[in-house]
């Protein structure tokens, strides 16, 4: 009897994880400022942007190196490829005012940017 | 050239650690090299095939296809290893007071070894993917410069090798009665880990939103990429700026392993542990 207990609770703790990951489809209430950077010759350009603060942020990189990168910033919490000759897209939530550095993971030494919320 | 060997080895310092744990996880087992090197080849192909559509994985399911990908390798890896844990927890007393059948009594339940061979080829397969690309990138950057990057970027994976052969000599050297309880402990946090970073990336793709606030911030006294952060950062779930909910989801994998393992563990007559009765006969009688 013991097993059939347990088993319950496996299925018990299986459900409310399910149910709590549910319970997490986001709603933003306001409307996504949508900016542009790309990369060239493992450079940001811009290398700085002027972001709105307290407002969601869409972000496209494009990448015009045929080579892949990796862009990363610890403070905005983001790690995502961008593969040569491409684009990607990252939802960054609301920033409070204060500059945010990011970087090429693949080319530290020249791909630095910074977005400055204000 | 320098820089080369830093950055693969930065990448390849998780998958080394997860596959030298595995390793001594696994010691005794027959069967395990077969296992667990099936494991390692997938996660190389897929590292390969993964990093060849890089573009068309990010493009996917609204551009949140790389993110989405990661936090399902990784919760699949979190499930994998608490069923391992939960497995051992439950057959590893049978076994242990038979100490030279382990082998042959996990050999009977090839399933946990499976599970660990998949988590070794999920740790592969991740990392893998961007060692790949940038690889690829220095092969694309024609001149000496770029062969000599090369040259670091094998010799970063082979230092990578080193870092799994080295944790695993490393957790043999415990006394074998110690070893079980050392490794499940570590494959636990392991777990715990896999699933506060697989909330890393659900919070990225802005699927999980709530429980947003840091739990702190160390990134100046030990930063998660620098080399001693990833070490920890695999081993006990390190971050250097955690949010609540990857802090929950961090303490509920804990909490769920370490109790279903306590309840399962403890099998009454009238619900027999589920090895064939062939098995069974065959421990016994040695």
């Amino acid at each position: 009897m013991r097993c059939r207990h347990a088993g319950d609770i496996i299925k018990l703790t299986v459900l409310s994880a399910l149910t709590l990951g549910l319970a997490q489809i986001p709603v933003n209430a306001l409307e996504a400022v949508t900016l542009r950077i790309s990369i060239k010759d493992h450079r940001f350009q811009p290398s700085e942007l002027k972001v709105p603060a307290n407002r969601p942020i869409t972000l496209a990189v494009r990448n015009l190196d045929p080579t892949p990168e990796e862009f990363e910033s610890r403070t905005l919490r983001v790690e995502k490829v961008v593969a040569g000759n491409s684009e990607i897209t990252i939802q960054l939530r609301p920033l409070s005012p204060g500059r945010y550095r990011f970087y090429g993971d693949f080319n530290e030494a020249t791909a630095q940017g910074a977005l400055i919320a204000e | 050239m320098i820089g080369a060997v830093i950055i693969v080895f930065r990448e390849v310092i998780e998958a080394g650690l997860i596959v030298g744990i595995v390793l001594a996880a696994t010691h005794g087992v027959s069967g395990r090299t077969r296992w667990i090197g099936l494991g390692i080849g997938g996660g190389i192909g897929g590292a390969a095939l993964l990093a060849a559509f890089a573009g068309t994985v990010s493009d996917a399911i609204g551009g949140a296809g790389q993110e989405l990908f990661n936090a399902s390798v990784l919760g699949i890896a979190v499930v994998m290893l608490a069923w391992h844990n939960i497995w051992m927890a439950r057959h590893g007393r049978e076994m242990a007071s038979h100490a030279r059948a382990v082998g042959q009594a996990i050999t009977s339940g090839t399933k946990p070894l499976s599970a660990l061979a998949f988590v070794a080829g999920i740790a592969v397969l991740r990392e893998g993917s961007e060692i790949v690309l940038f690889l690829y990138g220095l092969m694309l950057s024609s001149g000496s410069p770029g062969s000599s990057l090369l040259a670091g970027g094998v010799i970063g994976l082979v230092l990578g090798c080193g870092l799994s052969v080295v944790t695993y000599l490393g957790l043999l050297t415990i006394p074998p009665r110690y070893l079980f309880g050392v490794t499940s402990a570590l494959i636990t946090f392991l777990a715990a880990g896999m699933a506060a970073q697989c909330v890393y990336y659900l919070e990225q793709a802005n699927i999980v939103t709530i429980l947003s606030a840091r739990l702190w911030n160390t990134s100046e006294i030990l930063s998660e990429k620098s080399v001693m952060g990833r070490v920890l950062h695999t081993l006990v779930g390190y971050s250097d700026q955690p949010t609540a909910m990857q802090g929950l989801a961090y303490i509920f994998t804990l909490a769920a392993i370490f109790v279903l393992g306590k309840i399962l563990s403890s099998p009454s007559p009238s619900c027999p542990p589920p090895v064939p009765e062939s098995h069974r006969h065959r421990l016994v009688n040695e």
